[in-house]
């Protein structure tokens, strides 16, 4: 009985023990993945996790696909039959899916420096692993991640954050419950030029309330900002001691101790 | 800006934090859930100054707890399990009640899982000023968190979590105080916790926690003896788990297949009839069933069997030693089902299944006790339902039954809508939009009502608008009495003159093509005039009288020439016999015919040549008939009089006119038709008739209300349309003794009266003779009591009430001796004067057109089924009517009342007292009439009283001793009109205010 559990109780207490303003917990995973896979991410906002694997930029399989002054930008979403508590299986034509690599295409675009690469094409596969709300906040976040790590020149981090408004209070990083629930924005910042790149809301909002939430969300763009920054340090720092310990073969047990 | 953080949950953690489950959908399918929770070490104990936990919020516990306690003279604070708040939340709630108090979160999670109702009361409770509560988040604090084990119930889950609390709340404690040298240790406060679950204290016992039942806390205490009153009787059915998914109980028996009841009701086994519910007691109900003298008695929910007010069904009557007499106890069911809640309600056999079961069965036990033999009943239960009467119920949203009141919640809810209808079950419905329409008056249907569901369910059709604004107070109305009230289509429109209102009546000769003057007598010369009630716009009867040369009067009736515009069977004509009536609201009217010819071509207006039907008599000074004759004429009226300006001008003696002179021969006529109709044995009845004011009519904001006056004239148009409808009757029963279109008024069976009879001997010690209308009317007019002069007028208003009602009939189908009209006394009778806004008129017109050879009958008034069938519905179109403007006059006495109340406040005299007659009285309260307001209204008692059925008394305790209120006491009553807390209808409450003030009872 979903119903039944309170979004925000008196106590100010969200149903899974958050404050509001707490965001869940976040953890990042930039350890190859796929085969072949010039980046990955993994990411969990949560119960939500969502896998990403770069390719490119690289030669278009199709000709007519490329453009003579930038790369191409491919995205294809899929959600695992299991990631949502009922089983579903999603195709690739289906609604929701065009519509969220759609969202995300027009998102990435213009942050990836595309012209630097004429004729090419760069592949972003994404895989919903776990749905438990902020799927979209998840894709994007995961996608910047999964970029940055393949190399790929961007202008910016794009961080995205979901806000819900609960009556008057504003709530931060829904669940899947408080979603259904609540009128909810998704934003993505980039936190650098703090340029809002993506709005998407698909509920009723009040205009007063909207700007309430619309900033605070930005906001905390910025603190995801802030841990996605530590996780592509740390992995770079681990690359780079993994780099300076070839030929020095004492130093290899190190690397393993720092694999996390 | 605020603080945005990052909650971190260490993926370690994840079998505390993580919960996993598997549930059912609606749809029966089985979905897995997976929720995570973040614990915390900063949920606050609330205990004044604990150096552990500062918060923002103000510690509401004190740091020494209560010390007030017998048993606890160290200091304690109260913590409460779930079982206490579901059993004992009237102690709670008590003013008396309050030592500090923990609340922990499992308990109420788990009392608003049982009940939302109390789970709202709860929340209130814990808001509430004068309460120390303090709500402890255990679940979220890492300490108290606690996850369900391998095979334990959650029921256990939830004891253990709270003993887990509790054990906490007494180590914190002890921790953040440590013993400070060179002092003498002060023994810590202890937290104690009340459970009535023997099992859970001793567990609670041998993890060293204080734990006591509420019984003994409250024994304890210092106001022992006025709170151990509180407790609520400790129940056999002792505390029971949760049974969270037992199969569904079937609460209702199932009905018997459709062939069966047949058979059965036409062996005489079983009978059919409507199904009426009590509107004081929603346990009751009965149904009329020809077999049987007095209607069938229903008592109790079983017996019910899911039956909706006028669904015909089929009943099994019982053995005659079960027979009853019907409970004299209000049972309301918003009062009795108050904690009943929406979503689990009957669905699972929870034991708040069988708390609102016992309750109920306590009710009904307690009312059939110690009855009078005459006053028993056949009693039985409905084994089928023949045909459902479901239509669209006006309702309000219970709002306690709410999951969230927020409007921005976008989640299902279900909910309880309850109708305005008193007479109607709570239905029960999912909507996502719950929230914003609380307030609102909203249209929901029934779509079912299963055998597992204690109440229907429904589904919301649309709004209205607010509660109490007028224009969804008078569509909700309309709407509840199922008046048709559309505006006229394009068809319909079609069948009017094409000249609209320019239509005049053509001159006489050549220029009249459509032959308008054939037949028609020319009255366009004598001098008639109309009497109506003031801004009346659909003028239908004129009238005039002249002296003839041998002494006798001339004397007539004009009607306007309804069906000389409304042709048989064409759009408009259906239209008219769907509606049957015209519909009149205080501040709006419902036509039964456009506009145009209501208000305007059929309208008799003054100086206006105007198409009629005219019944002219010779009479002798006397009133005695010579001769009448009916005709279609063309009249012109002189004057449009309202009955005051007819009053004035007829007592004017320096008026000599022709039209004066004429209004007084009709006066004085009418003065001796009136004497030959009481002479005969006509009723004069009373019916309380209230007139509203309004402001303007614009606003329609009423003023004030009063009691209708009555002139000679109006008396004068009434003996005049009466001897007209007499008449006219005799004369179509003669030319059509198959199909004539009549009206009768049945003689009421004797054992209505009985109760009225033996009221008035007992408390007055007057007797009523009820063998004829005569001998009825001439007993009432004895029925004086020279202190109170209203008395007569309450005992004719209840005199009236065991009456039958009046209904149109076909000749042909009944009887001839049953043609009689009983108020009326008088052998036929019909309905000829307003066929602008009666439909049985239009087809009286008709019938006489015919009867005179003015036009042939429409060959749909020579089959008697259609007649019939046509009769059928304005019969009920006119019942739904009368209630509707009853229904109106009610809802703006209400507002007006509102408004003398809020303007008696702002001058400062406090409330509304009007003057009461007591008309009823119940086992737990009286019915009283105001006759200042016309309106009755319900006093009930908490508190016991005495109640004597025998002599229709109740005694009631007071400070100056027991006082005794009989039927036919005049009392004095406060008016308020409050709104109700949950469904937001205003409400009319009445209170005593003398000889008792009944408020503190």
């Amino acid at each position: 009985m979903s119903s039944r559990i309170e979004i925000l109780n008196d106590g100010g207490y969200r149903s899974d023990g958050r404050r509001q303003y707490e965001l869940r917990t976040l953890t990042i995973d930039l350890s190859p993945q796929g085969s072949g896979a010039d980046g990955s991410a993994s990411l969990t906002h949560g119960l939500t996790q969502v896998s990403v694997c770069v390719f490119g930029p690289r030669e278009a399989k199709m000709r007519s696909q490329t453009f003579h002054d930038r790369a191409n930008v491919n995205i294809e979403v899929s959600i695992a039959a299991f990631s949502a508590s009922e089983r579903r299986r999603r195709g690739k034509g289906d609604k929701r899916i065009l519509e969220l690599s759609h969202t995300l295409k027009s998102t990435f675009e213009p942050v990836i420096q595309t012209s630097l690469y004429p004729r090419s094409q760069i592949d972003i596969y994404i895989q919903v692993l776990q749905q438990d709300g902020g799927l979209l906040q998840a894709c994007i976040n995961a996608t910047t991640l999964a970029l940055a790590n393949a190399g790929i020149p961007l202008y910016d981090f794009v961080c995205a954050v979901t806000g819900g408004v609960h009556s008057t209070s504003l709530l931060l990083d829904l669940t899947l419950l408080e979603e259904n629930d609540l009128p909810n924005v998704t934003v993505a910042v980039m936190p650098r030029s703090g340029k809002v790149t993506l709005v998407n809301m698909e509920t009723r909002l009040h205009v007063d309330r909207f700007e309430e939430i619309f900033r605070l969300a930005g906001e905390a763009g910025k603190v995801i900002h802030g841990e996605m920054k530590k996780a592509v340090r740390d992995r770079t720092e681990q690359l780079v001691g993994a780099m300076q310990s070839i030929g020095r073969p004492l130093a290899g047990a190190d690397a393993v101790d720092n694999e996390y | 800006m605020v603080e945005i953080t990052i909650r971190k949950r260490p993926q370690t953690e994840a079998v505390v934090t993580q919960r996993k489950f598997f549930k059912k959908t609606a749809r029966g399918k089985v979905v897995k859930v997976l929720r995570e929770r973040y614990l915390r070490d900063d949920v606050a104990c609330g205990i004044e100054g604990c150096r552990e936990c500062s918060t923002t919020i103000p510690e509401l516990l004190p740091f020494t707890g209560s010390l007030e306690h017998q048993l606890f003279p160290n200091g304690h604070y109260i913590l409460p399990d779930t079982n206490v708040f579901l059993a004992q939340m009237d102690l709670i709630e008590s003013s008396l009640f309050n030592p500090p108090m923990i609340l922990l979160q499992t308990v109420i999670e788990e009392v608003r899982h049982r009940s939302l109702p109390l789970y709202n009361r709860l929340k209130a409770l814990s808001k509430s000023e004068d309460k120390q509560i303090w709500v402890f988040y255990n679940e979220y604090r890492s300490e108290t968190a606690i996850i369900r084990e391998e095979a334990e119930t959650p029921n256990d889950r939830n004891d253990r979590g709270i003993r887990n609390a509790t054990a906490w709340y007494n180590t914190h404690i002890s921790l953040t105080r440590p013993p400070i040298r060179g002092q003498t240790q002060v023994p810590h406060p202890r937290v104690v916790l009340i459970t009535e679950d023997a099992a859970n204290r001793q567990k609670a016992e041998q993890s060293g926690i204080t734990s006591i039942s509420v019984r003994k806390y409250v024994e304890g205490m210092k106001n022992a003896n006025q709170l151990l009153d509180l407790l609520s009787a400790e129940g056999s059915q002792g505390i029971e788990p949760t049974k969270a998914a037992v199969g569904r109980q079937v609460l209702y028996p199932n009905y018997l297949p459709t062939s069966t009841l047949l058979a059965g009701v036409k062996a005489g086994a079983l009978h059919q009839g409507h199904f009426n519910a009590n509107q004081y007691n929603y346990l009751e109900g009965s149904v009329p069933v020809p077999a049987f003298a007095k209607p069938v008695l229903l008592v109790g929910r079983e017996n019910m069997n899911r039956a909706v007010q006028g669904d015909i069904v089929v009943v099994e009557v019982f053995a005659e030693k079960e027979w009853k007499a019907p409970a004299d106890e209000v049972v309301d069911q918003e009062a009795t089902l108050k904690n009943d809640d929406a979503e689990d309600s009957g669905e699972e056999g929870d034991e708040n299944g069988e708390e609102v079961f016992a309750k109920e069965s306590r009710v009904l036990s307690g009312s059939s006790s110690q009855k009078v033999s005459s006053e028993r009943q056949p009693t039985g239960r409905i084994v089928g339902v023949i045909k459902r009467n479901w239509r669209a119920y006006v309702c309000h949203i219970d709002s306690t039954s709410l999951t969230s009141t927020l409007t921005t919640s976008l989640s299902t809810q279900t909910v309880f809508a309850t109708p305005v209808s008193r007479l109607l079950p709570r239905i029960r419905l999912r909507t996502r939009q719950a929230p914003t329409l609380l307030n609102q008056k909203i249209l929901v249907t029934i779509d079912r009502w299963d055998s597992t569901s204690r109440y229907p369910e429904g589904h919301f059709v649309r709004a209205l608008g607010r509660v109490e604004s007028k224009e969804a107070e008078q569509e909700s109305l309309l709407l509840e009495f199922e008046v048709p009230y559309r505006p006229f289509g394009k068809a319909i429109l079609d069948c009017l003159p094409p000249e609209g209102d320019q239509w005049v009546v053509p001159p006489k000769g050549e220029l009249d093509v459509q032959n308008i003057w054939r037949d028609r007598e020319d009255l366009r010369d004598v001098i008639v005039c109309s009497i109506d009630p003031p801004n009346c716009q659909d003028i239908d009867d004129a009238l005039h009288a002249r002296l003839l040369p041998n002494g006798n009067i001339e004397a007539g009736v004009h009607i306007a020439d309804v069906s000389h515009f409304v042709l048989p069977d064409n759009p408009m004509d259906t239209e008219a016999a769907a509606r049957g009536t015209t519909v009149y609201l205080v501040d709006n009217r419902i036509d039964m015919l456009p506009s145009l010819l209501g208000t305007n071509l059929c309208s008799l207006r003054p100086f206006v040549e105007r198409l009629a039907f005219s019944s002219i008599w010779e009479l002798t000074p006397d009133a005695d008939i010579v001769s009448v004759r009916f005709t279609k004429s063309v009249i012109k009226s002189n004057a449009a009089f309202t009955y005051e300006e007819a009053q004035l001008r007829k007592d004017d003696p320096n008026l000599q006119d022709e039209l004066t002179v004429s209004i007084r021969l009709l006066n004085s006529l009418a003065i001796k038709l009136k004497e030959k109709r009481m002479a005969a044995g006509a009723l004069n009845l009373a019916s309380p008739e209230v007139k509203i004011h309004l402001d303007s009519a614009e606003s329609s904001d009423p003023i004030d209300v009063e009691q209708k006056e009555l002139r000679e004239t109006n008396s004068l148009v009434e003996e005049f349309m009466l001897l007209a409808n007499i008449s006219v009757a005799r004369q179509i029963e003669a030319s059509f003794p198959q199909t004539a279109v009549l009206r009768r008024h049945l003689p009421p069976p004797k054992s209505n009266f009985e109760k009225l009879q033996d009221i008035l001997r007992k408390t007055k010690g007057l007797s009523l003779d009820v063998s004829s209308s005569g001998a009825l009317a001439a007993s009432l007019d004895k029925c004086i009591d020279p202190s109170e002069p209203a008395f007569n007028t309450l005992v004719r208003i209840m005199a009236t009430r065991c009456m039958l009602s009046a209904e149109y009939f076909s000749s042909g189908s009944v009887a001839k001796d049953t043609f009689g009209h009983y108020g009326l006394a008088s052998e036929i009778y019909t309905h000829f004067t307003s066929p602008i806004r009666r439909y049985a008129d239009v087809l009286v017109h008709r019938q006489l057109s015919a009867a005179i050879g003015f036009t042939p009958l429409h060959a749909t008034l020579h089959s008697k089924s259609h007649v019939e069938r046509v009769l059928d519905v304005v019969n009920r179109r006119h019942r739904m009517a009368q209630m509707a403007g009853r229904a109106s006059v009610e809802f703006y006495v209400g507002l007006a009342l509102k408004g003398r109340g809020e303007a008696a406040k702002a001058r400062g005299e406090g409330e509304v007292k009007e003057e009461a007659y007591v008309i009823r009285t119940f086992r737990n309260g009286v019915g009283v009439f105001v006759s200042k307001l016309g309106i009755e209204g319900l006093v009930t008692f908490k508190r016991d009283t005495q109640f004597d059925a025998e002599n229709y008394t109740i005694t009631v305790p007071s400070a100056k001793g027991d006082v005794k209120i009989s039927v036919f006491d005049q009392v004095v009553v406060r008016i308020e009109v409050e709104k109700d807390k949950n469904t937001q209808r205003g409400k009319v409450k009445m209170t005593l205010v003398e000889p008792v003030d009944s408020s503190a009872l």
